[in-house]
């Protein structure tokens, strides 16, 4: 059932640090399971190094199931590699061939730099979120959770762009470096549902400025949306756009009235 | 005299639990009422860390900074939205009663009680229970989209070990939906300044000054930097240690280090051996495997779980006829059938496999078919309720499950042990709370599934932020030890060794060599089924292989970057001291009850036999300066609103 | 012993934290990418409008000299007498050399900004899964259009560019006489021919872009946008190098 690739040669992008200068290092994997996991075949390149003596390349990884958001790498000038709506954590070897060489680099943008080899920082997501991407309920006060019926297909819809898993292969992908799907999908999520209407825009306005500092603009590519590993889709850009144009005309009307 | 009495005469620690006073429905009410309060001008003046921000650690750290403390939150992560409660499929419990199938408090904290086998503090189960439902309130109003009616009322299913629906859920990913919530109203305090955020740092040590949890110490995993934090109090929101199996559903950096450092410092840990064997897992397809996966436990809803009679069974499973092949779960346990407690599922797959009637090209899985449930739902309905599961299972196994059933075998997924904890969360160095799958708390010997996420989110929204500021109150005004302190210096320098020791070794073999071995011998002779002789021999072979690891580990690159092989080998390490103590626990509690399966103590039909008369008690571990000589404390265990019983789910 | 308490924190309530500094409101929005892109849009639009009813006009030269000629006059008319001749049409003029600006300006800063997003390019070879020749040269397409333009006006509208004919003035009113004699040369057509299937594949992006861009999108029509915008793509391309090469081929001449 089981096959065994042969012969696998892999470029991996090396960097010591943010300032270094990085290059491709040649290592061939001689035999692999096609059962393994990508990760798993880096894994077992890792314990060869280190038993060997030299450094681990340096990844991000964690949970494994394709839900965490940790991994990342542009495979073959991918991101999260060949397979549609998957992760690269839960990409497998029967993707690739026997005497196939892949090449695997870091996710590069300048809001996104490298700490060393693959592994970069992508706290600037985090900074947008922080702008704005919640609901604003204090613990305890929260009225019975049936209290608002919200339609199934409205729910629905709020967990397709929900889904996001924040790992950043929108702007890795783009070729603009920007992260509309990113910052799109978490305010369709909320302004979808009754509970996110109450900030609906000054949640548009402050996510979308915050983008603004570090990430680059869309140009309707659609790269994002064809490396989400959770498939979402570009509609909820077009979504944020109009809520931040709404956000620009409400804001004035209400001002204008204090 | 039992032998709870006999070892509480001999405990070396005083063990007072903090139970309130009154009826167990009663008790957290009374609670609030007595419990001293900050002022909320006067709550910025305290400084809480919280170690950990997954489900327990991000809403400890929100609603602290809600109420005015100063938080730092530190987390290994790169940002607090990774942590593994994200991995949680199936859902969250709560006593809504929505279905109107008659659940209430009392059920749901029957249910918890009975599924831990009665090996959990009963008023800390009845307070889940009760704020369950504040829970599922609270994450709605955050806007977490769960599953809705048509007429867009909440929906609900059901799950093991329980005969109501009262799980809600988020297709399947209700794990990643809370703990976005709770990183969501995490992160607006860290935009707001209440919480200041450290990423990308790890516990490596606690500072136990006068007796008194008061700082941590930290390594930035970017530069290697060891730096210290002083704070009022102290939470650990780290996670279990299901990783000491290595082949876990955990995520690959899950470890046991923070709350192993606590234990080292003083605090107590209880019940290491009460793990948990998920059922439903995909099978090790390869030896060279690093992770297992979860099938959510949902998926026994409709699927039902089989093996064939017949142990030299060839054909593929659509071509076996009906009477060829064997539901066992369905057999052994009509009433629950294939939704039977995890613990009850785990073992009989293994006894199936272990009979040689396991499936697949390794003989060891069983079949989970959904052929009838396609049958009688339609193809539509089960893709609705699975379809992300069924994908998930075919990128990984790469096979349909439309069309052949999934193949699933038991693995290590939660651990019910952890930090000994009282009814505040405190462990027994004050200053020092642990919530989450960290503490041992609510859950006894086994957990039911969809109560993981309900006890994460209890403790951080519903119990922390009032059992903290009750242990606050009288610290107001008074000094408290900086980071100059010695205490500090010298845990930093100590840290700072432990590390360099690592790299000095310059040995053969990588951490994650030895991170195998220990978990082959952990899971050969402490997993699902345990052994006097078996884990005896445990207790031979492991302080031998870690004997190898402190002189023939080989950790290459250096301390001051990022290291990854560093991390794993410091965490490894604890690992090994924490097997020990596994089995340790495992060889000491003579009885079979949830999680923990002595092959002794069974009944005629193979079911876990309980020890009431001795074993009704928590077996709390005190750091014995060796990891092979630690000092047992008991806590007996008191029913008051139940009967303790046989568990039956027949 | 040094006390750890600092009284530094954030404020107990609030929402949405990031405040920018207060600007006019279109300077506002426009200081946003989401903002130059309603700009890169709406412009887009005026002058999609613009070249959908410059090649319906040209239409004209089917139908003879004297309609064509007749038609560029009535553009100068218009209005009349209400404004006098030719401010209208200089108006027009002025908003479309307004919009070109705009656009331009907007496309400049975004591709600046861009640019620093990923100021180190990947090192290995890209494979787009959906970005297509078209999204991937609006850049080029559209600076080509632009050069295009600077010379299809010094050779229709100033004259510079043509060729002198045999009574050798170029009479601006013979709009006729001046499309064929430019025409006839073989360069300027295949050109002409050229620039304008580069306009056509930056105006379907741009069609479709749009959509994006404003933010109409709905469910109903999502499907049909890629199509509106190939077919509105294609029917001023094919009106426009008709004319080319219906000079070439002696149709028109």
């Amino acid at each position: 059932m089981s096959n065994h690739l042969k012969n696998i040669t892999l470029r991996i992008w090396r960097q010591a640090g943010p300032a270094a200068k990085g290059n491709f290092e040649t290592h061939v994997v001689d035999e692999i399971t096609d059962e393994a996991s990508f990760l798993e075949m880096l894994d077992i390149l890792n314990d060869k190094l280190v038993t060997e003596g030299k450094e681990a390349v340096v990844f991000d990884h964690d949970c494994r199931e394709g839900i965490c958001g940790t991994c990342s790498l542009m495979i073959d000038g991918q991101a999260h590699g060949p397979q549609r709506g998957t992760a690269t954590c839960q990409l497998h070897m029967r993707q690739f061939k026997s005497n196939d060489t892949i090449t695997i680099e870091p996710w590069r943008a300048s809001a996104f730099p490298i700490i060393k080899d693959l592994m970069v920082d992508r706290s600037a997501f985090d900074r947008i979120i922080e702008s704005g991407g919640y609901i604003t309920a204090d613990t305890g006060g929260a009225p019975d959770a049936n209290l608002i019926p919200i339609p199934k297909v409205i729910a629905d819809a709020a967990m397709d762009s929900a889904e996001c898993i924040g790992c950043g292969a929108c702007v890795a992908a783009c070729p603009n470096g920007a992260a509309n799907l990113f910052t799109g999908a978490k305010i369709a999520h909320l302004s979808r549902l009754p509970q996110g209407q109450a900030e609906r825009y000054s949640r548009v306005e402050s996510m979308v400025e915050t983008m603004d500092d570090h990430f680059g603009s869309c140009t309707s590519h659609g790269e994002c949306e064809a490396a989400c590993p959770k498939e979402i889709s570009i509609d909820v850009i077009a979504l944020m756009n109009k809520d931040f144009r709404k956000a620009k005309f409400a804001n004035r009307k209400d001002l204008a009235r204090k | 005299m039992t032998l709870t009495d006999e070892l509480f005469a001999k405990n070396t620690v005083k063990l007072d639990s903090k139970i309130p006073d009154g009826p167990v429905a009663d008790k957290w009410d009374n609670y609030k009422e007595n419990m001293k309060l900050v002022n909320p001008n006067n709550k910025r003046k305290f400084k809480v860390i919280v170690v950990g921000t997954g489900l327990a650690g991000a809403s400890a750290a929100a609603t602290l900074a809600e109420l005015g403390y100063q938080v730092d939150a530190f987390t290994f992560h790169d940002s607090a939205r990774r942590a593994h409660s994200i991995a949680a499929q199936g859902g969250i419990n709560g006593a809504k009663n929505y279905k109107g199938d008659g659940d209430s408090v009392h059920r749901l904290f029957y249910d918890t009680v009975k599924g831990g086998d009665f090996r959990a503090r009963e008023a800390n189960v009845h307070r889940l229970a009760q704020v369950s439902v504040d829970i599922i309130d609270q994450m709605v109003a955050q806007g977490v989209p769960f599953a809705r009616e048509y007429g867009g009322l909440l929906d609900n299913r059901s799950f093991g070990g329980a005969q109501v629906s009262r799980t809600f859920y988020a297709r399947g990913q209700t794990g990643q939906q809370l703990l976005l919530g709770a990183y969501q109203q995490f992160s607006r305090q860290v935009g707001l300044g209440g919480i200041s955020l450290y990423n990308r740092s790890e516990l490596i040590d606690i500072v136990v000054i006068d007796g008194r949890a008061s700082g941590i110490v930290v390594r930035d995993l970017v530069t290697g930097e060891i730096t210290s934090h002083a704070a009022h109090a102290v939470v650990l929101a780290t996670g279990g240690y299901g990783n000491a199996f290595f082949l876990s559903t955990n995520a690959m950096a899950c470890n046991v280090t923070a709350a192993w450092r606590a234990h080292r410092k003083g605090a107590l840990f209880a019940n290491p051996c009460y793990t948990q064997i998920h059922p439903t897992c995909i099978p090790q397809s390869d030896d060279s495997q690093s992770k297992l996966t979860l099938m959510s436990e949902s998926l026994r809803n409709d699927g039902r779980v089989w093996v064939p009679v017949n142990p030299n069974e060839t054909r593929p499973a659509h071509e076996v006829p009906e009477e060829e092949r064997d539901y066992y779960l369905e057999r052994l346990y009509p009433s629950f059938g294939n939704l039977a407690p995890r613990d009850i599922s785990s073992r009989a797959a293994k006894r199936a496999v272990d009979k040689g009637q396991g499936v697949g090209p390794k003989k060891n899985g069983v079949y989970l078919d959904f052929s009838e449930a396609i049958e009688r739902l339609g193809h539509d309905v089960v893709q609705e309720r699975y379809g992300n599961l069924f994908e998930m299972y075919e990128r990984i196994a790469g096979e349909n499950p439309y069309e052949t059933p999934m193949r699933i075998y038991p693995a290590s997924h939660y651990t019910m042990g952890g930090l000994w904890v009282d009814y505040e969360l405190q462990t027994n160095i004050p200053g020092l709370y642990a919530a989450g799958e960290a503490n041992f708390s609510d859950h006894g010997a086994n957990r039911l599934g969809a109560s993981a996420l309900m006890q994460g989110l209890a403790d951080g929204y519903f119990v922390l932020p009032y059992t903290i500021g009750n242990g606050l109150a009288p610290l107001l005004n008074k000094p408290m030890p900086g980071i100059d302190h010695p205490e500090f210096k010298a845990a930093e320098d100590a840290a700072r060794n432990r590390y360099n020791a690592y790299l000095a070794i310059n040995g053969t073999k990588s951490p994650d060599y030895f991170h195998r071995e220990l978990g082959k011998i952990i899971w050969d002779y402490c997993g699902m089924e345990r052994t006097e002789e078996g884990l005896k021999k445990a207790l031979e072979l492991l302080p031998a292989l870690y004997q190898e690891f402190k002189t023939d580990l080989r950790v290459t690159g250096s301390g001051d970057d990022m290291n990854q092989t560093l991390e794993k080998a410091g965490r490894v390490d604890d690992f090994f001291q924490l097997g020990m103590l596994m089995c340790r626990d495992a060889l000491d509690r003579k009885e079979s009850c949830g999680g923990h399966f002595r092959a002794e103590y069974q009944t005629d039909e193979g079911e876990a036999l309980r020890d009431d008369v001795n074993y009704c008690h928590v077996a709390a571990w005190q750091w014995g300066g060796d990891p092979m000589t630690p000092n047992l404390n008991v806590e007996p265990l008191e029913f008051e609103a139940v009967h303790l019983a046989t568990r039956s789910y027949k | 012993m040094a006390q750890v308490v600092t009284s530094h924190r954030g404020p107990v309530t609030g929402t949405a934290t990031h405040q920018r500094k207060k600007r006019p409101f279109l300077l506002d929005l426009y200081s946003t990418a989401v903002g130059k892109k309603y700009v890169m849009g709406l412009t887009g639009i005026a002058m999609m409008g613009f070249v959908l009813f410059h090649m319906i006009g040209n239409l004209k030269m089917y139908l003879g000299a004297t309609h064509l000629d007749e038609y560029a006059e009535f553009l100068k008319q218009l209005l009349v007498p209400i404004a006098p001749e030719g401010v209208v049409l200089w108006l027009l003029r002025g908003g479309l050399i307004t919009f070109l600006f705009l656009h331009l300006h907007a496309a400049w800063s975004l591709t600046r900004l861009n640019r620093h997003a990923r100021p180190v390019k990947y090192q290995s070879k890209r494979d787009y899964q959906i970005a297509n020749f078209a999204s991937r040269t609006m850049r080029w397409s559209g600076m080509i259009v632009l050069a295009f333009i600077i010379w299809h006006l010094s050779d229709l509208t100033f004259g510079v560019a043509n060729t002198v004919g045999t009574d050798g003035v170029f009479v601006k009113a013979e709009v006729y006489n001046n499309v064929v004699r430019s025409f006839q040369r073989v360069p300027v057509s295949i050109f002409y021919v050229v620039a304008n299937i580069l306009l056509g594949i930056h105006l379907f992006h741009g069609t479709w872009s749009i959509f994006q861009s404003l933010g109409w999108n709905n469910p109903r029509f999502n499907n049909w946008r890629r199509g509106f915008a190939t077919g509105f793509a294609a029917i001023v391309v094919l009106g426009n190098v008709s004319f080319p090469i219906a000079v070439m081929a002696g149709i028109v001449g």
